[in-house]
């Protein structure tokens, strides 16, 4: 066999099947030019395969690009409420309530609305998740497995408990999109019911834990220490309630 | 360069005017729902793409975004699960092809040139001053993402869909519409030409350590 560059870095990408690379190996061993080649392509390969050669989205690129795009929430609310946009036509049109009084009116009405999009958006997503065949990204009953797993797909890095000697079994990871932000979705079960806790980057504060009813489905809420967890069932209230507390005093402590 | 992507102020897009005039079908919520979850997930290989290929970050913003509206247009040609493949092509297309018909600078296109060109570049040299048992020298990201850029337009898409995107030669061919030999020509002189800016990065750095070792050695 002659010296073939391309064979060469056909071996490097694993592009040749079996009979050929072994084939060119052979060649490599008794061939130094060759093997020098060899060697250094490989090491151009693993250095360039190396993830500090890529490059991060910035953030707000991917907000432009989100933004750009329909959903299906966006016009959800207007037809529950007007719209925000009308709602502060409405205040600055001879409203005689004083700016300060109006500010607070707004910030509530927008706040609460938001919220229920919000819930809107976790519902479908729990029920995204049940429908196709994409429950589950990563499959572990291992916290330890489904933690890291998280690494370098978000922005957060989500507390992963681990249940099961409470009755709540963890059965996986999946990345999801709430409100159009990637987000992580730890899966639990509870007998043959899955829940689904999604963890999101949060404004900040505190807040305390609430529940809500949507279609038959059951919303705990929850913030903490820069986070949003929202845990979504179709369980009885009582017993998402039970796992909320579980979840809650576990991640306080520290146990993931 | 940075203008070149960029529109006026009276100038919308294409994809964006038919986004305009398609708000019937854009605004179908499922659909959007679907391309989201299909494209989205990309997009961070997809702006990597678009860095290598323009050298450029705010132009490297704006290809991105308008292949993301691009893709979302024709996401119904979309078959199969290759979205990466396919995301690439579109942002491949745009990067060059939007750039020669924005800017005033004469841009070949990169499919029609002669292979000569290729021909003329050394595929091997000898390394003169590492023996043959040394290893390249291990160079820090950003160097390595400089000696990348420095490359040509058609050597670096090919390097950066394989090393990067970790894309196969069959993919690369689909992406940048030539036959998997021409892709295989292109990966190993592109191969060969970041050896040798890499040998001589190593040679300047070594260099350099020389001279500082001696500037101490004269306030001993």
């Amino acid at each position: 066999m002659i010296c073939e560059e391309t064979l060469l870095h056909a071996l490097v990408d694993s592009e040749l099947d079996a009979g050929h690379a072994r084939e060119v190996e052979g060649h490599v061993a008794s061939c130094g030019r060759c093997a020098a080649q060899l060697r250094d392509y490989r090491g151009i390969h693993e250095a360039l395969s190396a993830p500090g050669t890529r490059y991060r989205a910035p953030e707000s690129l991917r907000q432009r690009i989100e933004g750009a795009l329909p959903t299906a929430t966006e016009r959800r609310p207007r037809a529950v409420a007007p719209g925000r946009r009308r709602l502060l036509k409405g205040f600055a049109m001879g409203s005689a309530m004083s700016t300060a009084l109006a500010a607070c009116l707004l910030l509530f009405v927008v706040h609460t609305q938001e919220d229920q999009r919000i819930v809107g958006d976790v519902v479908s997503a729990h029920l995204r998740s049940l429908q196709g065949n994409h429950l589950i990204d990563v499959q572990s009953t291992d916290q330890h497995t489904v933690k890291p797993w998280f690494n370098g797909r978000l922005d957060v890095a989500p507390p992963v408990v681990d249940l099961t000697s409470q009755g709540f079994t963890l059965i996986g990871g999946r990345l999801d999109y709430i409100d159009g932000r990637p987000v992580a979705a730890i899966v639990y079960k509870r007998r043959l019911h899955v829940i689904n806790l999604f963890v999101s980057q949060s404004a900040g504060s505190e807040s305390r834990a609430t529940m809500e009813k949507l279609q038959g489905f059951t919303v705990w809420s929850w913030a903490w220490s820069d986070l949003n967890f929202r845990a979504v069932s179709d369980i009885n209230p009582v017993e998402l309630q039970e796992f909320g507390d579980k979840l809650k005093s576990a991640v306080q402590n520290g146990s993931s | 360069m940075t203008s070149l992507l960029r529109r006026g102020p009276h100038q919308p897009l294409e994809a964006e005017r038919h986004v305009m005039a398609d708000r019937t079908t854009e605004e179908d919520p499922t659909r959007a729902r679907r391309f989201r979850d299909t494209a989205l997930p990309h997009l961070d290989a997809v702006y990597t793409l678009a860095r290598y290929l323009l050298r450029d970050p705010s132009d490297a913003d704006d290809a991105v975004q308008e292949c993301y509206l691009r893709a979302l247009r024709h996401f119904d040609t979309l078959r199969g699960n290759d979205v990466k493949p396919w995301l690439f092509a579109i942002l491949r297309n745009v990067c060059w092809v939007e750039y020669g018909r924005r800017s005033r600078v004469l841009l070949y296109d990169v499919n029609a040139e002669p292979d000569k060109s290729e021909d003329a570049i050394p595929m091997w040299r000898e390394a003169q001053d590492t023996p043959e048992t040394e290893m390249l020298r291990k160079l820090d990201a950003e160097t390595i993402q400089g000696l990348v850029a420095a490359l040509p337009d058609v050597f670096r898409e090919v390097i950066v869909l394989r090393e990067i995107e970790d894309m196969s030669y069959r993919e690369i061919a689909e992406i940048v519409g030539t036959p998997v030999g021409t892709v295989m020509s292109r990966l190993a002189r592109g191969r060969a030409m970041l050896r040798e800016a890499w040998l001589k990065t190593e040679f300047q750095a070594g260099e350099k350590a020389e001279q500082v070792r001696k500037r101490e050695e004269q306030f001993k």
